[in-house]
This record gives structure tokens, C-alpha cells and sequence, in this order.
């Protein structure tokens, strides 16, 4: 499976979205509905599939779906 | 006091013996029991393996995924009965002052469920791990939260914690809320989900769930009954629209039945064990029949705590006895536990809502597991079969570990008074 596509389950599953909405230029907030403790257990999620730290800092610039992935692969995870 | 008078406009349930107020009424007046094997965890591990189970329940058919997901079972049952009990009052299609609503809801321990598991995880991979949504999951107030998001519900809003007379104290202050005048309509009861690993251990430490009943688990509560062994435990949501009167009125709702009265006290004897001779209780059956303008001899029917265990149900009848009187000879007294078993912080909520919906059919609910009485146990317990009768005042009495005691008085509602 894509990186993009094992972020996009995460984020159905975590935010009760369709997997059409998922689109890279979705915003997990404005466009997804998250919340500020969505967005925590979120994080949590990334943490455990993909076995990294992402600090506080690092969690607030994940804004948008293709934030995410671009943030992942610069921590050298490609899928 | 004011002269606000309080009346029942909308009930909604998701309790052991149904899921809408129509299923659970016939199953308390048939004697269908809602209580069997314990299947929610494994029952292997615990003495009392019996429990009053809500059956059927569908958080995320009813709910929505994210609701189902972002909240405890106990805030899950409050939600969908708050809604049934909104929709039956008429008030969703209403113009009505959100800041005129309110909500209070009592739950004795609120997310239990979500502690255990949340606790669990935080044992096994660290606190880092721990849900940012345990709190609020937990917490014994969201279930008032949530429903007043979900209805708008903007004005006194809280939750009651009183263990097992919480869902009653709720309804006496929302009842109260009423009167004062802050509020025209109040949305109020109880919710629990207590069959979880520590609740149920927790209960049968301290010896107070029946054990001796576990093949025969329909006959396991059986109040005021010589062969009573302790409390069935059980989970569920009753939630109560109640109303002004003049309001529920103007508007042309359907009244269910009145809330004349309620009395509160404290026996201020021991932690769990009730007082000799029931003396808090009955003193808040005297407080609400005060209250509510009635006399002993006004009340045809008492709808009792009733747990089944052996001393409340000693305990109780000495404070039915002490509080009517003469008129204890006479009056119906019945615990409808006996077939949805101790809803412990929503049973007030339960039982109230059997009472009014008793005046409001003439009928009364029996105790339906009971067979023979237990030694000091001699009122009507109405055993068996439910009773027609055309009956006009009733009190529903629950009493809560911390010596609470709250008793709420109905009377029958007849449009021309």
C-alpha cells in the first residue's frame, strides 16, 4: 500500500470521513471536521503505525492531508 | 414554594427489558424479566454472574460513527433516550427559547468502561498513550453535555452523582429548576454502564449481588422476598421531558402525568448500610408528600427502591410503614427491579417513569419474581401479576449508597385540574 493510501485509512478511521475526501489538499480541521482532540489521538495514530516521535511543533504545522505525507517522507518513511 | 405546577410530556428508554417506552412498559406489567446471563464480559470471574443487559443497542446506527466513537456507552444510552424522549414530547418541532431548556442527567460513576480500558493502555504502553478523550469520555457530567449539544439545550444544566439515587435526584432538581422559574422545560434521569470488570468485582466485594441465582438468572432480583440475595446490577437510560405545566399546556402537549412533589435527606448513619428502621427514607416520603399537598392515606401506590437486597428491603417497608401509616396496609407497594434489575444511577429515572406511566393506565406494575415474603416484609408487594386500578397518587422512592434518600411524588394527570 501507498503512503498516501495507509495516511488516508488512518484519517477515515480516526475522523469518520469517506475516503473520497481525503484528498491531498483537504484540511484535517476546516475540511475533515477534527477537533483539537481529534487531532491528538491523530498523532497518536501516525506514532504507532509508522513508529516515529512527532513533537508538539511538528504536529501543529500538519495542517492539510498533503501536509502530512510531505512531513512522513521527510522523516524518510515512504510506505 | 411557587405555585408552578410540574407535568411528564416526553419519556424516552434504552434499558434490559426494551428499547422504547411502549416494549418496556408491557414488559414490566407482563413480569417479562430483562435480566440473564452476563454476556457483555466474560461472567467466569465474578460470583454474581447475572445482569440486566440494554439489548439491540446500535451507537453507530443511532448515533452516527463519530458520536458512537467519541463517547462512553453511558453517554451513548443518555444521547438516544434524550432524543426519544424529545421527540415523544413534541418540543422538536417547537420554537421554543434554548435558554429556557435545560438538562440534568445523574449517572453513578459516568465512564467506567472508558477508565478501565483507558487505564489499561496507559499501564501497558504509558501515559503518552492515553486518549485525549478519555476525560471527557469519562467524566460523569458529559452525558448532561452532550445531550444539551445535541438538543440546544442551552439553560441549568448539570449532572447528579448519588450513586444509586442519582437519575431521582436529577429529576428533583430539575423539578426545582422549574418551579424557581429558571427554566420552562427540563430534560432529566439517568444513565449507567456498569458492567465492566471493576464495577461488577467491585459490587460482588462487597457482597452485595445476588450469587445464588446464576442458573436461573430471571429470578435472580427478587425483592422483598424470602430468598433475596442481593441486587441484580443492570445498565440503561431513562430520560424524562418535564415541563410547567401552563407551558406544556399553551402548547398542546400530550401530559403523561404530574410531579407534585419530591423530598430529599441524608440518614447520616453509614456508608452504605441504611439507617435503623428506614429513617431517612421515610423521612423523605414525608417531605415529598409535604410537598406535594397529599396524605397518607392519598396514596394508592409506592414504587419501591426495592433492590432485593436483604437490607434495604427490611429497611424500606419500616419506612413505608413509618411514613403512611395505617395507610401502609393499604397501599400497593411494588419494585419493578424484579425485571429490569438495579439500573443503579439510572433507576430513578426507570422507576419514575413506570410510576407515571401506572397513573396514567391505571395499573400497576408487579413485583414479578416475588413469591414469598421475607421476615418483616409484610406490605401489598403486589407479587406476580400486575393490578388494574385506578390509581391517583403515587411515590417512587430511591435511596443511594452515602445514605442518600430522594422521594418523588405523582399525581395522575386529568386535564380539568
Amino acid at each position: 500500500m501507498s503512503l498516501e493510501n495507509r495516511i488516508a485509512e488512518i484519517i477515515v478511521s480516526r475522523l469518520n470521513v469517506k475516503p473520497e475526501e481525503v484528498t491531498d489538499i483537504a484540511n484535517l480541521k476546516d475540511d475533515l471536521g477534527a477537533d483539537s482532540l481529534d487531532m491528538v489521538d491523530l498523532m497518536m495514530d501516525l506514532e504507532d503505525t509508522f513508529n516515529l516521535k512527532i513533537s508538539d511543533e511538528e504536529g501543529n504545522t500538519l495542517q492539510t492531508v498533503g501536509s502530512v505525507v510531505a512531513f512522513l517522507k521527510t522523516k524518510g518513511i515512504e510506505a | 414554594m411557587s405555585d408552578k405546577r410540574v407535568v411528564i410530556t416526553g419519556l424516552g428508554v434504552f434499558s434490559p427489558i426494551g428499547n422504547t417506552t411502549s416494549e418496556a412498559w408491557k414488559n414490566a406489567v407482563d413480569g417479562n424479566s430483562g435480566v440473564g446471563r452476563l454476556s457483555n464480559i466474560d461472567p467466569e470471574p465474578f460470583t454474581s454472574q447475572v445482569a440486566g443487559e440494554v439489548k439491540d443497542f446500535d451507537p453507530v446506527a443511532l448515533l452516527g460513527p463519530k458520536n458512537a466513537r467519541r463517547n462512553d456507552r453511558y453517554t451513548q444510552l443518555a444521547m438516544a433516550a434524550a432524543e426519544q424522549a424529545w421527540e415523544a414530547s413534541g418540543l422538536s418541532g417547537e420554537t421554543i427559547d434554548p435558554e429556557r431548556v435545560g438538562v440534568i442527567i445523574g449517572s453513578g460513576v459516568g465512564g467506567m468502561e472508558t477508565f478501565e480500558t483507558q487505564h489499561t493502555t496507559a499501564l501497558d504502553r504509558g501515559p503518552r498513550r492515553i486518549s485525549s478523550m478519555f476525560v471527557p469520555m469519562m467524566i460523569s457530567n458529559m452525558a448532561a453535555g452532550q445531550v444539551a449539544i445535541d438538543l440546544n439545550a442551552k439553560g441549568p444544566n448539570f449532572a447528579t452523582v448519588t450513586a444509586c439515587a442519582s437519575s431521582s435526584h436529577a429529576i428533583a432538581c430539575s423539578v426545582d429548576s422549574i418551579r424557581l422559574g429558571r427554566a420552562e422545560v427540563m430534560v432529566t434521569g439517568g444513565s449507567e454502564a456498569p458492567l465492566t470488570l471493576m464495577s461488577i468485582g467491585g459490587f460482588c466485594s462487597m457482597k452485595a449481588l445476588c450469587t445464588t441465582y446464576n442458573e436461573e438468572p430471571e429470578k435472580a432480583s427478587r425483592p422483598f422476598d424470602k430468598d433475596r440475595a442481593g441486587f441484580v446490577i443492570a445498565e440503561g437510560s431513562c430520560i424524562l421531558v418535564i415541563e410547567e405545566l401552563e407551558h406544556a399546556i399553551a402548547r398542546g402537549a400530550s401530559i403523561i402525568a404530574e410531579i407534585a412533589g419530591v423530598g430529599m435527606s441524608c440518614d447520616a448513619h453509614h456508608i452504605t448500610a441504611p439507617a435503623p428502621g428506614g429513617e431517612g427514607c421515610a423521612r423523605a416520603m414525608r417531605m415529598a408528600m409535604k410537598d406535594a399537598g397529599m396524605k397518607p392515606e392519598d396514596v394508592d401506590y409506592v414504587n419501591a427502591h426495592g433492590t432485593s437486597t436483604h437490607l434495604n428491603d427490611i429497611n424500606e417497608t419500616s419506612a413505608i410503614r413509618a411514613a403512611l401509616g395505617d395507610q401502609a396496609d393499604k397501599v400497593m407497594v411494588s419494585s419493578t427491579k424484579s425485571v429490569h434489575g438495579h439500573m443503579l444511577g439510572a433507576t430513578g429515572g426507570m422507576e419514575v417513569m413506570l410510576t407515571a406511566l401506572a397513573l396514567k393506565n391505571g395499573i400497576v406494575p408487579p413485583t414479578a419474581t416475588h413469591e414469598s415474603p421475607g421476615e418483616g416484609c409484610d406490605l401489598d408487594y403486589v407479587p406476580g401479576t400486575a393490578r388494574k386500578a385506578d390509581i391517583q397518587c403515587a411515590l417512587s422512592n430511591s435511596l443511594g449508597f452515602g445514605g442518600h434518600n430522594v422521594c418523588i411524588a405523582l399525581r395522575k394527570y386529568k386535564g380539568d385540574n
